[in-house]
């Protein structure tokens, strides 16, 4: 194929060239950085808490008032919601997995450390919390009865006397995997404490992209305390199948027993794991919509200019028939232009992608482009052209030669 | 002469109806995308209190030092967000604001007098009676509690019209009594209709979120001992144990916001931070040099970042695919006009000048931006449903569509129609009428 002819016939409209180049060069920047964007969302929304979420769900109990016997109206509840039919088990927290709310404190090795080495989520429970959580312990062993203190609400800093952390803290901590039996300094109680277990997987309740927890995802630590507040959190296990029935029971259960409190939310994990990554979800398929609909557009315009560019050439195309070119030569000569413009746009649109994720990346927390979705991208906006300038270029195929021996 | 081109236009687009639907579709859509993000961006971005918010400052002081960098998250200015009660009370005695609050999130279980109704949770702000004359809080009955009342740790609570509806049934409910956790508090007023988005006074929980249902006085609300609700940061030094442990350490967990009408009144109050930094490294409470600093309502919600990232994304990914789609118009409008290059050829011969071709071109395409951005305006309502539906609650409530936002779509149209049509029609105006009619 002869490039010449096509050089300079697309000389003279330059214009139309340099818009269809432009305008798949922005599509391309915005196509790889969106499907990025999608990708990353999508992983991040399918990180697992190590919890069993299936058949976990959540109840938050408010007491009226500030009732001097917490202690024993926690052990009550406690009790209550343990005996209901279809319970595992169930103990009672501060925080969940996936409920954007919660204790962070700097984790180190000396008292005197100025810096954290770690930042951590904390969850206060019993000996029941592995049980109900589902974690698995991969080293050590669970809290005793006997381990669990009272926290008297949120400024009480009684040190906890022993903590289970996750495989991702430990490994952080102690490089060398000898974490089980070390002691660490909780920095907020500035206390030691030893590490008597640690668990394969649980995440810490913020999961947001680039929000507080980004940074220590699974870093997290069991602390045994019997946490004494207005306000707390009940986390429940049912046996499989059991838990829309097991939630309506509890709920009525624990309002029999005193009702005198605001149980405001009751919901399964599911949910606070739909809830919390709803935000993640809607951004990927706002921008897998608006990646197609740009695509679709892009390939309207092609379609659109290069028809035009047919109709103006109907005469030249009918006298080049003439004088011999098949139709296939035809067709090729408009797809060999298209390739041309696409190239062009192709390659500024990759320096654009790369522009565009440098400055999301230097202004939001994103992370740096993949050089395979520019390539990527590249790749589906030279289809699509082709894909686009086909129909056109069949209709400028069909020209009859013997157009060229009518008119003027 | 207008209306001629306009029939002229109208008669022209008809004359090619693919193209014209083409080009009315590649706007609509990209006005429709555009106008959904930018919705929503301008309520996250929005000044939720504009005839005040140069004269609101929030305040903030550097009670960590230099020492605990790597606990506060992404301050590149190592300021906290937030204050401590020590610094609180410092402020509040010193009077050196004309209006100000400190405050702080906090909640109850309220026990409706209706005994057949069971508790609920309400949330709350605890503040100083400044708070609504400073944040122009309208009333619907009553007003503030007095400065007495904070003085006086009072028993008293505003609450809104919403809670008095639920409560109350919407009667006026000044000196009625309302029981939260058990106690006694009487209602002095009842706010009227008030929601600041974003919730600039506390950023931390729920941005754009619902205001608070009951504020009571802060002197109170630390009187008995209320825990706060919100946002709790110690950088792992949780001071002594208890109630009084915590309010004399340096955990910060409260907002400070001041009134400052004038410039000089801006000039006094840095001052006045100033010396106070200083006081408080003199008496040893801070070991460096004094580092404070006040931002208006505005600076503030930027430095905050009240906008969520996810929408400045969308915001510029839907903008892209406007420019998409208007390059898109403006090749679509270049073939058509050179496609009747003929015509424009036989008027220029007739004696039309340039610019009457030039400004029947524009008016062709200002009547397609207007149809675009009427399908922009239809795509932008169902783009803000489908929003409703894929995003959370709270950005939800940010999908108003309003008259301002149908003019901005319309006029976005019009005028992006416009500018892409700029070098087509001017392509127009060149054209040769003798090459023309030669080649009829």
């Amino acid at each position: 194929m002869e490039l010449r002819p096509i050089l300079s016939a697309m000389r003279r409209n330059k214009v139309g060239a340099i818009l269809i180049a432009v305008q798949m060069a922005v599509t391309l920047a915005i196509l790889c950085n969106g499907l990025f964007i999608i990708e990353q969302r999508v992983a991040s929304s399918k990180r697992l808490t190590g919890v069993d979420e299936a058949n976990l769900f959540v109840l938050t109990n408010l007491w009226v008032g500030n009732p001097t016997d917490l202690a024993a109206r926690l052990q009550a509840d406690l009790a209550a919601l343990r005996s209901v039919p279809g319970v595992v088990d169930a103990f009672a927290t501060n925080s969940y997995p996936l409920s954007d709310g919660g204790s962070t404190d700097g984790v180190s090795l000396h008292p005197d450390q100025r810096d954290a080495m770690a930042l951590s989520a904390l969850y206060f429970t019993d000996e029941h919390g592995l049980q109900t959580l589902g974690l698995k312990l991969i080293a050590g062993r669970n809290f005793n009865p006997g381990e669990i203190v009272d926290k008297v609400g949120y400024t009480d800093v009684t040190p906890p006397p022993a903590v289970i952390i996750t495989h991702a803290l430990a490994d952080k901590l102690f490089p060398g995997g000898n974490a089980l039996g070390q002691s660490m300094y909780v920095e907020g109680e500035k206390h030691q404490t030893t590490i008597i277990g640690i668990v394969d997987r649980l995440q810490v309740p913020w999961v947001q992209a680039g929000g507080w927890g980004s940074k220590f995802n699974y870093n997290s630590m069991l602390e045994p305390f019997r946490y004494l507040d207005q306000y707390t959190i009940y986390l429940v296990r049912a046996k499989p199948g059991q838990l829309p029935a097991v939630m309506q029971a509890t709920q009525k259960k624990l309002i029999e027993i005193n009702r005198a409190r605001v149980i405001e939310k009751v919901q399964p994990l599911t949910e606070a794991r739909r809830e919390a990554y709803r935000n993640d979800r809607g951004l990927a398929v706002i921008l897998g919509v608006v990646c197609a609909a740009l695509l679709l557009v892009t390939a309207f315009g092609i379609v659109g200019l290069t028809s035009y560019w047919v109709a103006q050439r109907r005469r030249q195309i009918g006298i080049r028939r003439a004088l011999g070119a098949t139709r296939n030569a035809i067709i090729r000569y408009f797809q060999t232009e298209n390739l041309l413009i696409a190239a062009g746009g192709a390659a500024l649109g990759v320096a654009m992608a790369i522009a565009l994720n440098l400055w999301m990346v230097s202004s939001f927390e994103m992370e740096r482009l993949h050089s395979i979705y520019a390539f990527a991208g590249a790749a589906v906006v030279l289809l699509l052209g082709q894909a686009a300038v086909l129909w056109p270029a069949l209709r400028a195929a069909s020209i009859p030669p013997a157009l060229a021996t009518r008119g003027v | 002469m207008f209306s001629y081109y306009f029939t002229l236009a109208l008669r022209s687009l008809k004359r090619n109806v693919v193209l014209t639907l083409l080009m009315i579709a590649a706007i609509g859509v990209g006005i429709g995308a555009s106008m959904t993000t930018l919705t929503v961006f301008r309520a996250m971005a929005g000044d939720p209190i504009p005839e005040k918010s140069t004269q609101l400052f929030a305040v903030q002081i550097d009670n960590w030092g230099p020492s605990k960098k790597t606990v506060v998250l992404g301050d590149e200015e190592h300021l906290q967000p937030q204050i401590s009660y020590p610094d609180a009370i410092g402020f509040i005695n010193a009077h050196a604001a004309p209006r100000q609050s400190a405050m702080y999130a906090t909640g109850f279980a309220l026990t409706p007098s209706n005994p057949q109704l069971l508790p609920f949770q309400v949330h709350a702000r605890a503040a100083y009676t400044d708070f609504f004359r400073m944040f122009e809080v309208p009333f619907r009955f009553g007003g503030p509690w007095g400065a007495a009342d904070d003085a006086n740790r009072a028993d008293v609570v505003v609450i809104t019209r919403e809670l008095n509806d639920k409560v109350f049934d919407g009667a006026n409910s000044v000196g009625k009594m309302l029981n939260l956790d058990n106690h006694d508090y009487r209602v002095v007023g009842v706010m009227d209709q008030w929601q600041p988005i974003p919730k600039f006074y506390d950023l931390n929980n729920d941005k754009y979120g619902k205001s608070e249902q009951v504020f009571l006085p802060f002197t109170r609300a630390i009187a008995g001992e209320m825990s706060t609700w919100g946002n709790n940061n110690c950088a792992g030094d949780v001071g002594a144990p208890g109630w009084e442990g915590r309010l004399h350490s340096e955990c910060i967990w409260i907002q400070f916001w001041a009134e400052l009408p004038t410039a000089a009144d801006v000039d006094r109050y840095r001052q006045f931070l100033n010396n106070y930094a200083s006081d408080q490294q003199r008496s040893g409470r801070f070991n460096w040099r004094a580092h404070t600093r006040i931002r208006d309502a505005r600076q503030w919600l930027a430095y905050r970042h009240a906008v969520a990232d996810e929408v400045r994304i969308l915001v510029l990914v839907s903008f892209s695919f406007l420019f998409v789609c208007l390059l898109n118009a403006m090749g679509l409008m270049l073939a058509k006009i050179l496609g009747r290059a003929g015509d424009i050829g036989v008027r220029r011969a007739l004696g039309a000048n340039r610019r009457a071709i030039f400004s029947q071109c524009l008016i062709e395409a200002g009547v397609i931006g207007f149809a675009g951005g009427l399908l922009g305006l239809a795509l932008t309502a169902l783009g803000l449903v489908g929003l409703r539906v894929l995003l959370s609650e709270e950005v939800s409530r940010l999908t108003h569509f309003g008259l301002m936002d149908i003019s901005i779509a319309i006029l976005l149209a019009v005028f992006a129609t416009i500018l892409a049509g700029l070098y087509p029609t001017w392509r127009a105006a060149h054209v040769q009428p003798a090459w023309q009619l030669k080649a009829q």
